[in-house]
């Protein structure tokens, strides 16, 4: 179980009704471990300055988590967490193991941002 | 906002939430500036089954406890900031944000810990996470079947890749010295391990691939030689460095960027205290930056006192 004060996402279905309904939406598949923590810990804090921004996360073992596991833009991807940053529901950027708030935010500036 | 302080403690591990604890506990102003994630490297730490009073807790909840425990005294946190600048001339010191936020207080508890040292060479930035890894029990699933290299001689090296050959099909450590720094039952154990292989002497000079890493260019310190070995993975371990780069020419150093204090954890710098990783010390425990935590929290609070009064004396 993820124990961060994120949104978590359960299933493929939940995952795929998520896109369908917002804009800007950035998913941070991990587990509770040294290099995802941080990140989710930047993601609780930006939720606050990015408001257009859905932030959640969801737990890189359920089994559902293949909705991000088997996407084409993670082929490669060797350390966890698997970050995505989806803009009307396609994949704009994805990110493999622990990121900086500067990384993060210029992410979310470049490919999430408002019009 | 608030931006007047008693106390501005920089780093939220285990050091600077403890002083911060003690000081709000006393009615002393406090503020906690942290760069990352509050919790410090306690966060990196999956089980602590060593820390008296508590029988096994994961780092982060403990964290999580540490940092409420000071938020219920009114202490106040800012994580994830960047200091800019820092003044701790005179009796006002001063911390300047890259954000452009401001913030006094009349000392400083400095508790920033340590960070792992990375190769600093070629390739490393471009491939982690695409086969170069700080973590093994994060990552080591990724790597099942696969030829990885672990960098490092230190008791973290030698452990982490013992438990990494539980996934990869062979292990090669890559140690730049002819010995290792670990404890001897470890290095036994890893040399018993069939599928680990060593390579002393040497160090790794650049990460290459296209995409994903896939060798490693490795110079012989013997004899100079270069020469390039393929691999599906690295794991660095080489030890830890404090953080401290931001206080060079502000206080006293010692030769490893460790911070100089007294038994009071007082620095070269009149109001300005040092708790935890960064402070020159044998030990590096959770439980040893809580007790350098509330030693700086006692020894500030006495100097905030002495100057309060010293203060309302010279107005009378
Ligand atoms: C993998 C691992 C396992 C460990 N296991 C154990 C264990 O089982 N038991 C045990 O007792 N100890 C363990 N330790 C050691 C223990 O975690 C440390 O000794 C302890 O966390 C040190 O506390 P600290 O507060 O001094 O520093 P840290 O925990 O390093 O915290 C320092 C904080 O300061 C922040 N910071 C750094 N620079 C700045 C800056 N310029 N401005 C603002 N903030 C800054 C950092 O982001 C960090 O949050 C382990 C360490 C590691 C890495």
């Amino acid at each position: 179980m993820l124990y961060t004060n994120l949104k978590h996402i359960e299933s493929a279905e939940e995952h795929a009704k998520i896109l369908a309904e917002n804009e800007n939406v950035m998913v941070i598949c991990g587990r509770m471990g040294p290099m995802c923590i941080p990140v989710y810990g930047i993601a609780e804090e930006l939720e606050k300055k990015y408001p257009h921004v859905k932030f959640y996360d969801m737990e890189f073992d359920h089994p559902e988590a293949h909705v991000i596991r088997d996407l084409p833009e993670v082929r490669g991807f060797m350390g966890i967490p698997f970050t995505i940053y989806y803009k009307n529901g396609k994949v704009v950027k994805a990110t493999s193991s622990i990121q900086t708030k500067p990384q993060i935010t210029s992410i979310l500036d470049e490919h999430l941002a408002t019009k | 906002m608030n931006t007047n302080y008693d106390t501005i403690i920089i780093g939220g591990g285990p050091a600077g939430l403890t002083a911060g604890i003690y000081l709000s506990r006393s009615r002393v102003k406090t503020l906690v500036l942290n760069e990352g994630t509050v919790g410090g490297q306690m966060i990196l730490t999956h089980e602590i089954a060593n820390y008296s009073g508590v029988e096994s807790v994961s780092g982060y909840q403990l964290a999580n406890i540490m940092k409420k425990q000071a938020l219920s005294f009114g202490c106040d946190i800012q994580s994830n900031i960047s200091i800019k600048n820092i003044n701790f001339e005179g009796d006002e010191k001063c911390v300047m944000l890259e954000d452009g936020d401001r913030f006094t207080a009349k000392s400083i508890i400095v508790a920033t810990g340590g960070r792992s040292r990375t190769l600093g060479v070629k390739g490393e930035d471009k491939f982690k996470g695409r086969g170069i890894s700080y973590c093994a029990t994060c990552d080591g699933d990724f790597f099942t079947n696969k030829e990885i290299v672990v960098v490092g001689g230190g008791n973290s090296a030698i452990e982490e890749a013992v438990s990494l050959t539980k996934y990869a099909s062979k292990v090669t450590i890559v140690h730049q010295f002819d010995h290792f720094q670990a404890f001897d039952h470890a290095v036994l154990e890893a040399k018993r391990n069939p599928k680990i292989n060593f390579m002393m002497e040497s160090s790794i000079t650049a990460f290459n691939g296209s995409e994903n890493l896939e060798s490693v260019t490795i110079k012989d310190l013997k004899t100079n030689e270069i020469k390039e070995f393929k691999t599906d993975g690295v794991f660095v371990f080489i030890g830890y460095i404090p953080n401290t780069d931001f206080l060079k020419d502000k206080i006293n150093l010692n030769k490893w960027g460790e911070i100089i204090v007294n038994s009071d954890m007082e620095t070269s710098v009149k109001g300005v205290y040092a708790a935890g990783d960064a402070i020159a010390k044998r030990f590096r425990q959770v439980s040893t930056a809580v007790g350098d935590g509330t030693i700086a929290a006692m020894a500030v609070s006495n100097y905030i006192h002495d100057l309060k009064t010293k203060q309302t004396a010279s107005c009378k």
